[in-house]
């Protein structure tokens, strides 16, 4: 089966063989693509309902909306990942019926998922032509992948050796070569799904820059993002899903934050004003502590934390910001430095260690290390305070099990049919709401979030937002790593900045902007900071 | 609930497989063949609850069947030809078994080996210092201690039936409330399941994975070993070169055929149970039935096993398509 579908890409690959070098100069077809009366339901869930839309030749095209809308299914079935329930897709006018991937990218369609569908272990150019390799007497042309591979590259604006391990790049620079690889397949339209979200601001310019360039060349983009200030400036039009139906298309001039927001929530959202907060003594404080990894090894690292203070740790993705934190909380133990809470110096050698002296950490990847994807609510909720609320050997305490999970649902407003509905059936908000009452749980004196609302939508990231406050008013000390500026902005009391492992400022409220802190962050010289 | 339905699913089969047994062979339902299958059933179900631990946590344990080996033939060994005292021969084996445990545990979790190299190679080890120990000789009580042997050979007569309840089968009881206790009733349990499912989640929750993980081998081998005791005892004597051969594959299969899932987080005690019945009833009917040369028993069990995990499969995509 494999075999014969690796033949087809052959096949496939020849029929389809520009000159490398014409095929760069040439534009790409413009073309045409609609959906009518798409409907999509699993197990009795509708995730689509009777949604039609058109994309245009040539432009690109945002598609919004909150987790749940709908948005990552309509591109699940442009790209042929699984079919509609009902409804057709037309592409330049003619129906097809897109049953599978290998048919969506033969119809120009290419997707580029929000994972990464690369591997770590192949070079560059030989993940450009995953399942398309040029052959020469049935062995793989390494020069041909090699030679082919560079425009493309280009294309992007990558100036790389085509054979060195993909393991080896960023995150950002990955993404990207993903985009070499859906233009490598002659696609007309690419789809993106969320492509920045775990890029760096700089990272992810580099990567709308290529978006604006592939307009040009006349490809269709059809852009999914959390992130509204992407979405202004890069979409000639903007469409809105809500709950799986279709709410309205707006055109480059009528697009703006608070509209988008309006048409995907259905309501207004009010930015609170800054809190006001007194000065507080240092609860938690982290002197000269150097990490495992390798960032943190020339420069040991100094902060602390005030008794109801939110510290927001800024910096580009790579900073080392997500290795310090599970340092502090005992993942990757230290190698020296010291960590107090409220004067009291304490060891942290394992998380256990680190969850009895009450820190706790909502990790950066809830599905990867925060859920258990397949449990319900409850022993989720409680897993991290089980040690905690145990019962003589090791007895489980059902009571209390089910008294942290209603509290956590309560609390945290999650929006689930029971306590033992399985989180992975939760929208990305109500998960990470699950993580982070699950250390609520613990009742922690130091709360350490990375990226908490990463992926997370609208209207959740407002309710986390205020629970963050709220944790911060009953006098918790915080610390948040977040790389998305806005957050940072909007809930750190002081703002901390890395730069490859080391903090390069600390800026007050006032002073913190955009542009101060993406000084710090790039350690551009000449921008008036005070140290630590 | 989902546990609920996997246990109904292979009780099922269970069902199926005695209703085919009975009806194909009229030596099946004779009190003599229901109390011999209740024995041999037990004997299997225990192995199948002590691999099932492993299987949870996302592990594996190939070495079984050469553990009991090793302690089959170790004990009768140590009491008829060192003439140890039978409880410190016991007390040796037991403490020979957690150790086999606890190194596989160690290796898999300290050293970061892979649990199926670790156990297969765990598998010819034992295996090969059994045969060098005892120079291939078959070990055996010939016919003395009836007294110890009880637990594996004896039975209680019960009132108003023509056959009585098999020794082991209480033991499997016992072995089976302390395992369910174990798995449900306590946090070792929740977290062998949650190491199971993510076992990263696991290790951010606080949890030492390493500790728990150690502990489900060690759980599995000292129940191995239990198991090389009761076969010992049931069968009189053991033979290095086959005693337990491919034991720990039929507790594996057990366990599979119960619910779990080889992908860890996943299984129910009494559902790996009746898995380990199925078999036994299988094994039963072959050597029963005529009809099947028992040459060809091991390929009627795999097409079983096969046909179970796929009906498992297809009720899966049919539940999750409406």
């Amino acid at each position: 089966m494999r075999k014969r579908r690796n033949a087809l890409f052959l096949w496939q690959g020849r029929q389809e063989e520009p000159p490398p070098n014409d095929h760069l100069m040439s534009e790409a077809k413009p073309c045409r693509l609609s959906v009518h009366g798409i409907s999509k339901r699993f197990a009795g869930v509708t995730a689509l309902d009777d949604v039609s839309l058109e994309f245009a030749a040539g432009e690109v095209h945002a598609v919004i909306g909150e987790n749940g809308a709908g948005k990552s299914t309509l591109m699940k079935i442009l790209a042929g990942v699984q079919p509609p329930s009902e409804g057709e897709v037309h592409l330049e006018g003619k129906r097809v019926s897109l049953d599978s991937v290998q048919v969506a990218l033969h119809n120009g369609i290419a997707l580029i998922h929000q994972e990464l569908n690369l591997a770590d272990n192949l070079p560059v150019g030989a993940n450009i032509f995953l399942g398309r390799e040029p052959t020469r007497f049935g062995k793989i042309d390494f020069k041909a992948i090699r030679e082919q591979s560079k425009p493309f590259l280009k294309m992007v604006g990558l100036e790389l050796d085509p054979d060195q391990p993909l393991g080896e790049l960023a995150i950002g620079v990955k993404q990207l070569v993903e985009i070499a690889k859906a233009l490598s397949t002659n696609a007309s339209v690419i789809i993106m799904d969320e492509p920045t979200s775990s890029l760096s601001a700089r990272e992810a310019d580099r990567l709308m820059k290529v978006v604006e360039e592939l307009r040009g060349r006349g490809v269709m983009v059809i852009y999914i993002s959390h992130r509204l200030g992407e979405v202004q400036r890069l979409a000639d039009r903007v469409s809105v899903l809500r709950d799986g139906k279709y709410v309205t298309t707006m055109n480059r001039e009528s697009v703006n934050r608070d509209a988008m927001v309006r048409a995907m929530v259905g309501r207004d959202i009010e930015t609170p004003p800054p809190r006001k907060r007194d000065a507080s003594p240092v609860c938690f404080r982290v002197s000269e502590v150097v990490t495992p990894h390798p960032i943190h090894q020339r420069e040991p690292i100094s902060l602390n934390v005030a008794e109801g203070e939110i510290v927001a740790i800024a910096g580009l993705v790579g900073a080392g910001r997500s290795e310090l934190l599970q340092t502090i909380f005992g993942i990757t133990p230290k190698i020296s430095g010291e960590i107090e809470i409220e004067g009291q110096k304490i060891a942290i050698e394992t998380v256990r260690d680190a969850i009895e002296h009450r820190l706790a950490l909502v990790p950066e990847d809830r599905k990867e290390s925060g859920l258990v994807l397949a449990w319900g609510t409850k022993p989720n909720a409680s897993l991290a305070a089980l040690h905690q609320s145990q019962r003589r050997f090791g007895l489980l305490n059902f009571a209390v099990e089910s008294k942290q999970s209603d509290e956590a649902i309560t609390r945290m407003r999650i929006k689930t049919s029971s306590s033992t509905q399985p989180v992975e059936t939760l929208s990305g908000g109500n998960q990470q709401k699950v993580v982070i009452g699950k250390w609520m749980a613990t009742k922690p004196k130091v709360l350490m979030l990375d990226e908490p609302t990463r992926g997370v939508d609208v209207g959740a990231k407002q309710e986390i937002y205020d629970l963050i406050r709220e944790l911060a008013e009953s006098g918790a000390a915080i610390l948040v790593v977040s790389s998305e500026l806005e957050e940072v902005m909007l809930l750190g009391d002081r703002v901390i900045v890395m730069h490859e492992g080391k903090i390069t400022g600390t800026l007050d409220r006032d002073e913190a902007t955009e542009e101060s802190i993406m000084h710090l962050a790039t350690n551009s010289v000449g921008h008036a900071s005070h140290d630590t | 609930m989902n546990s609920f339905k996997k246990i109904a699913g292979v009780a099922g089969l269970l069902l199926f497989t005695l209703i085919l047994a009975a009806t194909l062979s009229d030596s099946f339902l004779s009190s003599f063949n229901i109390e011999n299958l209740i024995r041999r059933s037990s004997l299997i179900g225990i192995l199948s609850i002590g691999v099932a631990f492993v299987i949870i946590t996302g592990g594996i344990d190939l070495s079984i069947g050469s553990v009991v080996c090793l302690v089959g033939c170790l004990t009768p060994f140590l009491i008829t030809k060192w003439e140890w005292h039978p409880a410190l021969a016991l007390a040796a084996m037991a403490l020979l078994s957690l150790t086999i445990g606890l190194t596989h545990g160690l290796l898999i979790t300290k050293l970061r080996l892979q649990p199926f190299i670790v156990t297969l190679c765990g598998l010819l080890i034992y295996r090969g210092i059994t045969r060098g120990l005892v120079a291939d000789q078959t070990q055996g009580f010939a016919g003395g201690f009836k007294g110890l042997r009880w637990v594996a050979k004896g039975q209680i007569d019960l009132p108003g039936l023509d056959f009585g309840l098999p020794v082991p089968a209480i033991v499997l009881v016992v072995l089976a409330a302390a395992a369910i206790y174990l798995l449900n009733y306590t946090v070792w349990g929740r977290y062998m399941m949650a190491i199971g499912q993510n076992e990263k989640a696991a290790l951010y929750s606080g949890i030492s994975t390493d500790r728990v993980t150690i502990l489900a081998y060690v759980i599995c081998s000292l129940i191995a070993g239990v198991g090389g005791v009761l076969y010992v005892f049931d069968f009189g004597s053991a033979q290095p070169v086959d005693f337990g051969n491919f034991f720990e594959l039929y507790a594996i299969a057990g366990a599979v055929l119960g619910g779990c899932s080889l992908r860890g987080g996943e299984g129910t005690i009494i559902g790996v149970i009746i898995g380990a019945a199925v078999m036994q009833v299988l094994k039963n009917m072959i050597t029963l039935v005529d009809f099947f040369s028992s040459s060809i028993e091991y390929a009627v069990i795999g097409v079983v096993i096969l046909m179970g995990v796929m009906a498992d499969e297809a009720i899966r995509r049919f539940a999750s398509r409406k």
